[in-house]
């Protein structure tokens, strides 16, 4: 159990359960549906066994056998009747299931859009985003394992007491005691027991899970030196300390099963003692005695799901409270109530632009300045940390200015729609994210009317050309998930396309040499200061500084402040901070 | 054996089953039409609840013994897991992503606990309870055991049969999901991506899109599949409902007496739910066996590193010269060798420099010296011996490696410099503290050296985990040391930094270093540039 999921009170919990619920309403109707079917079904099975003892319990009579006839029907209807609920049942609810996940993974997606990236400062991201989809996974159970088998126990457990207090009320009360221990107790009991050694299991679990990740990344060093005993021993030392941890939970689960045999037992005996009384009383007509018993054996069936529907149940409810606290984080940045038409042309002016995160103590930015006019190639250069990502995060709106502004074609960005301002001013940054398909698709992205061979032109200016030959399927290649078909540097490159292809004013690279070899990155950076054949203005941020003896601009950064900008000769020969960067390479 | 419990139990479970039926049949006939009150059926009803009470004590022993049984066979699973990664691909497994590989050894072995808990103990109820059900119908009703006989197996048969096509659309369903799961992952964590490049808004199309799409399709083949379920649940109904019709027969016939017509009735549902209840629990079981074969597919991945059988006493590189003679090497279905044909001379004591730009087999060159994988072709000698002759941990006691990214155990900083020699004392490791210049670091740490590393403790620097490594090597004090890129992850200043330490290291020991910036390789007495797996040129500087 994580530190936030501690921190979450149990009735915070709830009440976002229930949020999370009204975002699915729509579909409230299915669920009814699935819920009577459901039931219909346990009613059918539990009827036809009541029925047949009936039956067989007026054959002992040795009546007219055409007497019977309507219960022979009658429970072949029901054999038939169970087979086709229960079918029906799992179409409506695995179709309810679909639609739920689907409308849960768009409501919560749209709710993260416009989070992203500011709004989850401070959420290591990788980590946050992982376990948000995690968790609205786990609300896809909600309806169909978590609500689903409680509402359908409950209905059917009503239909059933209501059936046998007509004739026996004593024998629909011991039916309710019991259905009540084995569908509630019982569960709440094996949820109390299975969460305290939960609690345990968790961090075991997490310590061999730790264990096994130092393991595959050092078995190398572990042979190479010789502690290869050791460790295995170390990963055994683990399990076995989770292999404890889990017992307690075989023996509950063991109890609990064995519990639930004696109370089905126990309601099966105590109803026919009951029925004996009854019948030798004259207050039950005999025929019914074994019908009643074997409706009782049969009932239990209602019951059997809830422990699990439980265990969801607390699951979808930690899952929701843990999506709000990713959701509810406030919202960095917001469009105007009416934008402004967006400027056509025209400079991207940075004017004394200053950024100060709360709780610390140094602006990222003190009043920056820059101009990007059309065509223009200007460098951002500075170690890391020196605020060079701020300021490309503040241009595209991930992020507001403290003090400054930023101004497009002379309209102030604040002005103009989020969508519209990135579409003109495109960021690629430095963590650019690789879908799962193939490069052209994810150059595409950049621009979606693109055609083939633009997007071969775009990853050729982004120094791809030989390996996009050399690959038999050119640009169809997969990149594997999340890119892991491709190298680091490949995958620069193919964020980098994007910025090449993107039909807008303004590109912004955020470290396209990150993942290049010093040759590979002065070439890189030469390139864009020369290639000139398009109007568009760059803004490179680049911590390497190698080829960037034709921009027009250098600007350096030292934590948030310009400490000097000029051309590459004009810098070079001050011997400041460029020169530095430049001998150090 | 828990499969043993198992079937005792299961035996035990199914007499219960029976003796519970045959007493319940007493009570209700002695009652209707027998007329007796309830004191005097109450000797059968006592009798009854020893019989319950003894059925809950089998499903408890049936369930824990299961889980516990299931939980040995788990521990056994990972232990081999391990020592099959540690002994025989310590260089790792290509392909196999690290991370997969640790949640399918914990996750999913976790969930193979299903499998052998619940699937195979239902497996031994579904033969034994049905035997002995049928053992006691059929002396007493021919015609309901023939109705039982002949129902039964259309249930595995349809599980069979239909179940061939259903476990396709089940699979196919479990793609479809775990495809749009991957794809809603994908869309989160590339969200960055997409709102830069004004593509979000989209992005919820596509998400509503894929999802009714795929919802679509799969309904379709749901439908059918779910009929497999149908007819299985039809035969067990309908066999329960046939009985009862063919017992009222019997008993307005007089063949049958009431009491067992109850007990035979009661048998019916018995005698199918644990064939039911197969289905289901393979169901449950599914994900710990594909994690199960995952696992079986990485320890029947053949070993990267052969061990002698009968192995030569390991050659001391100080004594005689190590040579690579025509070495090759591809790994396993990749055609392209990595390798092709090196040649390369290290002498005992000499400095060498590899060069060559990154991708070019240099590491891997390391690795074979390491032994951690095997040549394709050619040979590797040391003084003259085949290193494919020796016991690999005899020869690397001879060796130290500084990877070029080293691993930090979750341990003290003691016991990970100590890596590379468990009983060094005090003294030796404060030395090799200072000649891979951790000095500082360990007397600015309150807790010096006992300072505990690795997830949740203190985190090192780049430069400081390279320190770490160069200390093992140190205190490692083997003849031959391997430097893989030990500056590449660090910036201009903790290199050179760095270098200091390592010139220290070289010292009176073989050195192989291996770097992609030339630059580095000064202080070395030969350079070896390694262009596209061919050595292209040596150099010697002294």
């Amino acid at each position: 159990m994580s530190a936030a999921e501690a921190n979450l009170p149990e009735t915070g919990r709830w009440a976002a359960l229930a949020r999370a619920a009204r975002l699915v309403s729509p579909r409230r109707g299915q669920l009814v549906l699935s819920i009577v079917l459901g039931a219909g079904a346990i009613l059918a099975a539990v009827g036809l066994l009541a029925v047949a003892g009936v039956l067989i319990s007026k054959a002992a009579l040795q009546p007219e056998i055409l007497t019977l006839t309507i219960f022979t029907v009658g429970v072949r209807a029901l054999a038939i009747a169970r087979a086709l609920l229960r079918y029906g049942e799992r179409l409506v609810s695995h179709d309810l299931a679909f639609r739920v996940l689907a409308d849960l993974r768009v409501r919560f997606f749209e709710r993260l859009i416009p989070l992203v990236p500011e709004g989850l400062r401070g959420m290591r991201s990788g980590d946050v985003l992982s376990r948000f989809v995690g968790d609205v996974d786990t609300l896809q159970d909600l309806y169909l394992r978590a609500l689903g088998p409680p509402l359908i126990a409950l209905l059917a457990i009503v239909l059933l007491a209501g059936a046998v207090a007509i004739v026996l009320p004593a024998a629909a009360a011991v039916l309710i005691a019991t259905m009540l221990i084995a569908g509630l107790l019982l569960p709440a009991f094996a949820a109390r027991a299975g969460r305290r050694s939960g609690l345990r299991e968790a961090p075991a679990r997490a310590q061999l899970s730790s264990e096994l990740v130092e393991l595959v990344s050092g078995a190398a060093e572990l042979a190479v030196y010789g502690r290869e005993q050791q460790w295995a021993e170390r990963i055994e030392d683990a399990d076995a300390k989770l292999a404890a941890t889990e017992r307690p939970g075989a023996w509950i689960s063991g109890l609990t099963s064995g519990a639930g045999v004696a109370i089905g037992g126990a309601a099966m005996i105590a109803v026919a003692a009951i029925g004996v009384q009854a019948t030798s009383n004259g207050q039950l007509d005999g025929v019914l005695l074994a019908g009643i018993v074997f409706l009782t054996i049969g009932a239990f069936e209602a019951v059997v799901g809830l422990p699990d529907a439980a265990q969801r149940l607390t699951a979808c409810a930690q899952a929701a409270a843990r999506l709000e606290t990713v959701t509810e984080a406030p919202v960095p940045v917001s469009d105007p109530p009416s934008p402004a038409p967006m400027p056509t042309g025209g400079e991207l002016l940075f004017d004394n632009v200053s950024v100060r995160f709360e709780g610390r103590a140094d602006a990222a930015l003190s009043n920056v300045s820059a101009k990007l006019a059309p065509g223009a190639r200007i460098a951002l250069v500075g170690a890391s940390g020196a605020g060079k990502t701020t300021l490309a995060s503040c241009a595209v709106r991930f992020l507001d200015p403290t003090s400054g502004s930023i101004t497009l074609g002379g309209v102030d960005i604040r002005q103009l729609s989020q969508d519209a301002l990135r579409s003109a001013v495109r960021l690629v940054s430095q963590d650019a994210y690789l879908f799962t398909t193939t490069v052209a698709q994810n150059v595409r992205l950049a621009a979606p009317d693109a055609d083939d061979q633009q997007i071969i032109t775009a990853l050729s200016r982004a120094g791809l050309g030989p390996w996009i030959a050399s690959l038999p399927e050119g640009i169809e290649t997969l990149v594997g998930e999340e890119g892991a078909e491709v190298s680091g540097g490949q995958r620069g490159r193919i964020a980098l396309a994007r910025g090449f292809i993107a039909p807008s004013q303004v590109v912004i690279l955020d470290e396209p040499t990150a993942n290049l070899d010093a040759a590979g990155a002065r070439d890189l950076l030469s390139a864009i200061g020369s290639e000139r054949s398009d109007r568009r203005a760059m803004l490179v941020i680049t911590h390497t500084v190698d080829g960037l003896e034709e921009f027009d601009e250098i600007i350096v950064l030292e934590a948030g402040d310009v400490v000097e900008r000029g051309t590459w000769s004009e810098l070079l020969a001050s011997g400041g901070a460029l020169a530095r960067l430049s001998a150090a390479a | 054996m828990p499969l043993v419990g198992a079937v005792v139990l299961g035996i035990a479970t199914s007499l219960l089953v029976v003796a519970q039926a045959v007493l319940l049949g007493r009570v209700i006939a002695g009652a209707f039409p027998g007329g007796k009150s309830l004191d005097e059926v109450s000797g059968d009803l006592w009798i009854l609840a020893a019989v319950v009470g003894a059925r809950a004590l089998c499903a408890f022993g049936f369930e824990t013994s299961g889980r516990l049984g299931a939980r040995r066979v788990v521990g056994e699973l990972r232990a081999s897991l391990t020592a099959h990664m540690l002994e025989t691909r310590p260089a790792g497994l290509r392909g196999q992503r690290a991370g997969e590989l640790v949640t399918n050894a914990v996750q999913g072995l976790s969930s193979l606990e299903a499998y052998f808990a619940r699937y195979l103990p239902q497996l031994v109820l579904a033969v034994v309870v049905p035997i002995v059900i049928l053992i006691y119908v059929f002396p007493h009703d021919l015609a309901a055991g023939t109705i039982l006989l002949v129902t039964l197996p259309i249930i595995p048969l349809f599980m069979i049969l239909i179940g061939l096509a259903a476990r396709t659309a089940t699979e196919r369903r479990w793609r479809t999901l775990s495809l749009l799961s991957s794809h809603f992952l994908d869309a989160v964590k590339g969200i960055q991506t997409l709102k830069a490049n004004d593509r979000a808004q989209r992005q919820v199309e596509s998400l509503r899109e894929t999802g009714e799409q795929y919802r679509k399709e799969t309904m379709v083949t749901l439908r059918i599949a779910f009929l497999s379920s149908l007819v299985l649940e039809l035969a067990a109904m309908m066999g329960t409902a046939l009985v009862a019709a063919a017992v009222a027969i019997q008993l307005i016939n007089g063949g049958l007496g009431f009491a067992t017509a109850l007990a035979v009735l009661l048998l019916a549902p018995e005698l199918y739910l644990p064939v039911r209840m197969v289905g289901q629990q393979f169901h449950a079981s599914t994900d710990g066996l594909t994690a199960a074969n995952q696992c079986f597919e990485v320890l029947d991945t053949p070993a990267a590193v052969s061990v002698p059988a009968a192995p030569l006493p390991s050659p001391d590189p100080r004594m005689g010269p190590l040579v690579l003679e025509g070495v090759t090497f591809a790994y396993e279905g990749r055609g392209e060798a990595v390798l092709d044909s090196i040649d390369l001379r290290l002498e005992p004591g000499e400095q060498l420099a590899l060069v060559g730009p990154s991708g070019q087999g240099k590491s891997t060159i390391a690795s074979l010296i390491l032994r951690l994988l095997d040549p394709s072709d050619g040979r590797i000698l040391c003084n003259g011996v085949n290193l494919l002759d020796v016991d690999p941990k005899e020869w690397r006691q001879h060796l130290a490696w500084v990877p070029q990214r080293p691993t930090l155990f979750s341990a003290t900083l003691a016991e990970n410099i100590r890596l590379g020699r468990p009983d060094a004392d005090e003294a030796a490791l404060l030395a090799a503290c200072a000649d891979a210049g951790l000095d500082r670091l360990v007397d600015s740490l309150p807790q010096g050296l006992a300072t505990p590393l690795g997830e949740g403790q203190r985190t090192l620097s780049a430069g400081e985990r390279q320190r770490v490594a160069l200390a093992r090597a140190f205190l490692r004090d083997a003849p031959l040391v391997i430097l893989d890129e030990p500056t590449a992850h660090l910036d201009a200043e903790s290199s050179a930094a760095i270098g200091d330490s390592i010139a220290r290291l070289s010292e009176s020991r073989s050195v192989l270093l291996i770097v992609h910036r030339p630059a580095l390789a000064a202080a070395a007495d030969r350079i070896v540039t390694l262009r596209e797996g061919l050595v292209v040129d040596g150099q010697d500087q002294r």
